[in-house]
C-alpha cells in the first residue's frame, strides 16, 4: 500500500516535468531546432553540389565529420561503460544520473553514425555494404559493432524505461492528454510490477548492463582499428583501441557532468543530483585524465624519441601548423581539469563544470589532432598538387552540419525529457526499499 | 569442346599480347583478332569466316563472331575483374632518364579523359638525403601484391587481378574513402563534384578504362588494361619522350619503353632496381632505376608555367633554389 502511495507521489512530483515546458525551454527548442534546419539545408547543399562544398579534398579526405563521428560514438561507449557499471556495481548514488548516462549512449548512437554518413560520397549506394559485403574490411567490422551495439544499447533503455512507463500508466492525473496515456499503456507492455515481474526485470536489465559494456568495448576498439590498421605515420598504433578506449570514457564522463549541471539548474533538481553526485563523477574524470594523459604522453612520446622520419614530419606539423590546437588538446585539456578536481578546496559544481568543459573541447581537438595532420602529412610528400589541395580548412558546410549534430543531440534529449522523468521514479522507489546500510553487495556474494 | 576452343582462344590472345608489347605493332587493320574474354560466354557461330593478316604476317580464317571489335567492345566490370590471362604486368621507371617534361601526365589526363588538375601520374621532386641532390620521381599507381586499398573496401569496389592490377569498379564504390587514407603512396584520387563529363554516356563504362568518370567515387592509375589488351603500352611508357617508363610481364621477364626491349630481371639486378618505401610490405609492381648518371640537370624540370612550379613550393630544395634565383617566376 506504502509503495502505491509512494508511487502517486512521484507521479504527482515528476508531471509537471514532463507535460510542461516552460518559455525559456521553448525558446530553447526553437533555437535548435533552427540550428538542425540550418545543417539539413547544408546536408542538402552538399547533397546538390557534391561533396566538394566541404573542406576535403584528395589528401585529406575525412574531416570534421569523422572526428565527430568519433567523439559521438566515443561518447555512447563510455555512457553505456558507465551505466553498466553502476547498474552493475548497484552502486548507492547512481538513480540520479543512471538516466542521464543512459539516455546520452543511445542518442549519440543515433547522432554518430550520422556523421560517417555524411562522409560517404554516394549515399544512394549505401545498400551496397550489405549486397556486397567483404568481411576483411575493418568498415564491415564497424557497421556489424555498431548495429549490434545500438540494437544493446537501445534494448537497454527501454528496459529502464518500463518500471515508469508503468507508474505513468498508473498514475495519471486529468491535464495529462488522452494520448499521453495511451503511449505509456503502449510502452509499458503490461508491466505491473508483481514481485515476479519485477524480479525477471532486474535479471534481464541486469544481463543486458554487462553485455553493452562488452559491445561498447568490441565497437570502439574496432573504430580505432579503422585508423590503427593502416600504415599511415600517425595512426599505425598498437595502443590506438585502449587509448580510444579511455579518450571515449573521458569526453563521456565530462559530458554527463555537463548534462548534469544543465538538467540540474534548468529543471531545478536540486534535491535529486547533488554535490557528491558531481564530485564523484569529478573524480572519476580525475582518473580518467591520469590515464588520457597517460596513453597521450606515450604515444607521442614513443614518437618523438624514436624519431622515424615520417614521425618526425608529424610531430613538426602538430608544433608548427597545429601548435595552439596541441598545447590545447593535450596540456590545457587534460592539466587543467586535473589540476581543478585534484584539490579539494577548488571541488564545487560550478568548477567541476568547467573542468568537464575544457575537457571536452580539449578531447575533441584531440580527435581533430589524430586525424587531420596525419592526412597531411603522408608517407610521399604532398606534392605536384594544387596548392588548395594541401591543407584542410572546415568550410560552414561542415561546421553547420557539426553544430546541427550536436543540436539534434540536446534537442532530442529534451524530448525524451519530456517522455519520461530524467530521475527514475522506479529506482527511488528501489533505493527506499532498501535498508540504509547496504550489506546488499556482501550478502550476494556470499549466497 | 568448349574448353578446347577457350585455350585456343587463350593461345592466341597470349601469343598476341607478347607480339603487341615487344613489337609495339597494333591491331592490323583497326582490328584485334581478340577472341570473348569471358569464359562464360561462348558467341554462337555466325558460319561466315573472316581472314585477317595476324601480327606476325600470318593469314588466318577466323569466325566472324569471334572478331572483337575492340575499343567499341566493352569490357564490362565483371569481366574486367578477371584480368588477362597469365599476365604479371610490371613497370620499371628509370630515374637517370626523367627531367619531368610531364608528358607522361598530360597523355594520361588525355587517355582518361582527365582535367588539368587530376593526375593519375604525379611527378615529385624527392630527395634521398642531404649529401644528395633531388631528383624527379613520376609516381603512378604501385599496383601492390598487397593492396592495403583492396583490403579495407567494404564493398569490393577496388580489386586485385590475376594479372597484377588493381583496377576500381566505380559503379560498386560507394565513396568512403577508406582506400584514399590506407594508401601509403597517395594514389587515389576523389571525384568532389559532378562535372559534365560524367554525363557523357557514349562509351558504357569500363573498371578498365575508368570512363565516364562517376562523382563521389574513386579513380587512379590503372595500368591501361584496355590498351594492354590491344598490345599497346600504357598511355605513360608510349608518351614519354625519354623512354623513361618500361612496361611488361614478369611471366615472360621482359619490359619496354616502345623503343628498346629488356630482360626484366636483367635490367632490375644491374642496375639495382628497386621499390619504393619497400618496408612497409605492400609489394608494388613498380620498380625504380636509382637516379645514377643523370641525363639531365635538374632545373630542366621547372621549365614550366608557373602553376606546375607553384607545386613544388614546400620542397627544401624549390626553396633554395628560388633563392638563388636559378628558378625564373613572375
Amino acid at each position: 500500500m506504502d509503495i502505491i502511495s509512494r508511487k502517486k507521489e512521484l507521479a504527482k512530483e515528476f508531471s509537471p516535468l514532463i507535460t510542461k515546458s516552460s518559455f525559456t525551454l521553448k525558446v530553447w527548442m526553437i533555437f535548435l531546432a533552427t540550428v538542425v534546419m540550418v545543417g539539413l539545408y547544408a546536408f542538402y547543399l552538399q547533397v546538390k553540389n557534391g561533396h566538394g562544398v566541404t573542406g576535403m579534398r584528395d589528401n585529406v579526405v575525412w574531416g570534421i565529420y569523422i572526428i565527430n563521428f568519433i567523439f559521438f560514438v566515443g561518447l555512447s561507449y563510455s555512457g553505456a561503460f558507465i551505466s553498466g557499471i553502476l547498474h552493475f556495481f548497484q552502486t548507492p548514488w547512481k538513480n540520479s544520473v543512471a538516466r542521464i548516462v543512459e539516455i546520452m549512449t543511445v542518442l549519440s548512437l543515433i547522432v554518430g553514425p550520422i556523421f560517417i554518413l555524411l562522409c560517404i560520397g554516394r549515399l544512394d549506394r549505401l545498400h551496397y555494404l550489405f549486397l556486397y559485403p567483404r568481411i576483411q574490411s575493418p568498415i564491415t567490422w564497424d557497421i556489424i559493432a555498431i548495429m549490434t551495439d545500438l540494437f544493446g544499447c537501445f534494448l537497454y533503455l527501454y528496459l529502464t524505461f518500463i518500471p515508469d512507463f508503468a507508474i505513468l500508466r498508473d498514475n495519471h492525473d486529468r491535464h495529462m492528454p488522452q494520448w499521453r496515456k495511451k503511449l505509456y499503456t503502449f510502452l509499458a507492455i503490461g508491466y505491473q510490477d508483481t514481485p515476479e515481474q519485477h524480479k525477471i526485470l532486474h535479471k534481464i536489465t541486469g544481463i543486458m548492463s554487462t553485455m553493452i559494456i562488452a559491445m561498447a568495448i568490441v565497437a570502439y576498439s574496432v573504430l580505432a582499428w579503422i585508423f590503427s590498421l593502416t600504415v599511415q605515420p600517425g595512426w599505425n598504433s598498437t595502443i590506438f583501441a585502449p587509448y580510444f578506449i579511455i579518450a571515449g570514457l573521458y569526453s563521456g564522463v565530462a559530458v554527463i557532468i555537463i548534462a548534469m549541471f544543465l538538467i540540474r539548474k534548468y529543471f531545478k533538481l536540486d534535491h535529486y543530483i547533488r554535490k557528491p553526485h558531481f564530485v564523484g563523477a569529478g573524480i572519476i574524470l580525475l582518473v580518467i585524465s591520469l590515464l588520457f594523459g597517460y596513453f597521450t604522453f606515450s604515444e607521442y612520446f614513443a614518437k618523438w624519441f624514436s624519431h622515424k622520419i615520417n614521425d618526425i614530419n608529424l610531430l613538426d606539423t602538430l608544433f608548427t601548423t597545429y601548435f595552439w590546437e596541441f598545447i590545447f588538446a593535450n596540456y590545457i585539456g587534460v592539466l587543467v581539469p586535473m589540476v581543478i578536481i585534484f584539490f579539494r578546496k577548488f571541488r564545487s559544481i560550478n568548477s567541476i563544470t568547467f573542468a568537464a568543459v575544457i575537457g571536452v573541447l580539449g578531447l575533441w581537438l584531440n580527435r581533430f589532432l589524430i586525424v587531420v595532420p596525419t592526412l597531411e602529412t603522408p608517407y610521399m610528400p604532398i606534392q605536384d598538387t594544387r596548392p588548395e589541395f594541401i591543407h584542410y580548412t572546415a568550410t560552414w558546410i561542415e561546421w553547420s552540419l557539426s553544430f546541427a549534430g550536436i543540436a539534434a543531440f540536446i534537442l532530442f534529449f529534451i524530448l525524451i525529457m519530456k517522455l519520461v522523468p530524467i530521475i527514475p521514479m522506479s529506482g527511488i522507489i528501489d533505493h527506499e526499499k532498501e535498508p540504509k546500510i547496504k550489506p546488499k553487495i556482501l550478502t550476494q556474494i556470499h549466497k | 569442346m568448349k574448353n578446347n576452343k577457350l585455350e585456343k582462344s587463350e593461345t592466341n590472345r597470349r601469343n598476341f599480347l607478347k607480339l603487341g608489347l615487344i613489337s609495339s605493332v597494333s591491331a592490323v587493320a583497326g582490328m584485334s583478332i581478340m577472341n570473348t574474354f569471358t569464359d562464360d560466354e561462348e558467341k554462337k557461330s555466325s558460319g561466315e569466316k573472316i581472314r585477317l593478316l595476324t601480327p606476325d604476317g600470318k593469314i588466318v580464317e577466323v569466325d566472324e563472331s569471334n572478331i572483337n571489335n575492340y575499343p567499341e567492345a566493352l569490357i564490362t566490370s565483371s569481366e574486367a575483374r578477371a584480368g588477362i590471362p597469365n599476365r604479371k604486368f610490371v613497370m620499371v621507371i628509370d630515374l637517370a632518364k626523367c627531367k619531368n617534361a610531364r608528358v607522361c601526365v598530360e597523355s594520361c589526363q588525355k587517355g582518361h579523359q582527365l582535367d588539368y588538375h587530376e593526375e593519375f601520374m604525379k611527378i615529385q621532386l624527392i630527395q634521398n638525403n642531404d649529401a644528395s641532390e633531388p631528383y624527379w620521381f613520376p609516381k603512378p599507381c604501385y599496383h601492390c601484391d598487397e593492396p592495403p586499398c583492396v583490403t579495407v573496401c567494404p564493398t569490393g569496389a577496388t580489386f586485385k587481378r590475376d594479372d597484377g592490377i588493381v583496377l576500381i569498379d566505380n559503379s560498386r564504390c560507394i565513396g568512403c574513402k577508406f582506400c584514399i587514407t590506407s594508401c601509403p603512396y597517395s594514389a587515389r584520387i576523389f571525384n568532389w563534384g559532378h562535372k559534365d563529363k560524367f554525363d557523357n554516356k557514349d562509351i558504357p563504362y569500363s573498371p578498365e578504362t575508368q570512363v565516364p568518370a562517376s562523382e563521389g567515387t574513386v579513380m587512379k592509375c590503372d595500368f591501361c588494361p584496355d590498351l594492354l589488351r590491344q598490345g599497346e603500352l600504357p598511355y605513360c611508357a608510349k608518351s614519354c619522350p625519354m623512354g623513361v617508363i618500361y612496361f611488361g610481364d614478369k611471366n615472360e621477364d621482359l619490359v619496354t619503353n616502345g623503343e628498346e626491349t629488356l630482360q626484366f630481371s636483367k635490367l632490375i639486378n644491374d642496375r639495382g632496381g628497386y621499390r619504393h618505401l619497400e618496408h612497409l610490405g605492400t609489394k608494388p609492381n613498380v620498380y625504380y632505376l636509382p637516379a645514377v648518371n643523370r641525363q639531365f640537370p635538374l632545373e630542366r624540370g621547372f621549365d614550366h608555367d608557373d602553376e606546375i612550379i607553384e607545386r613544388y613550393k614546400d620542397v627544401p630544395y624549390v626553396k633554395k633554389l628560388k633563392k638563388e634565383g636559378k628558378i625564373k617566376t613572375k
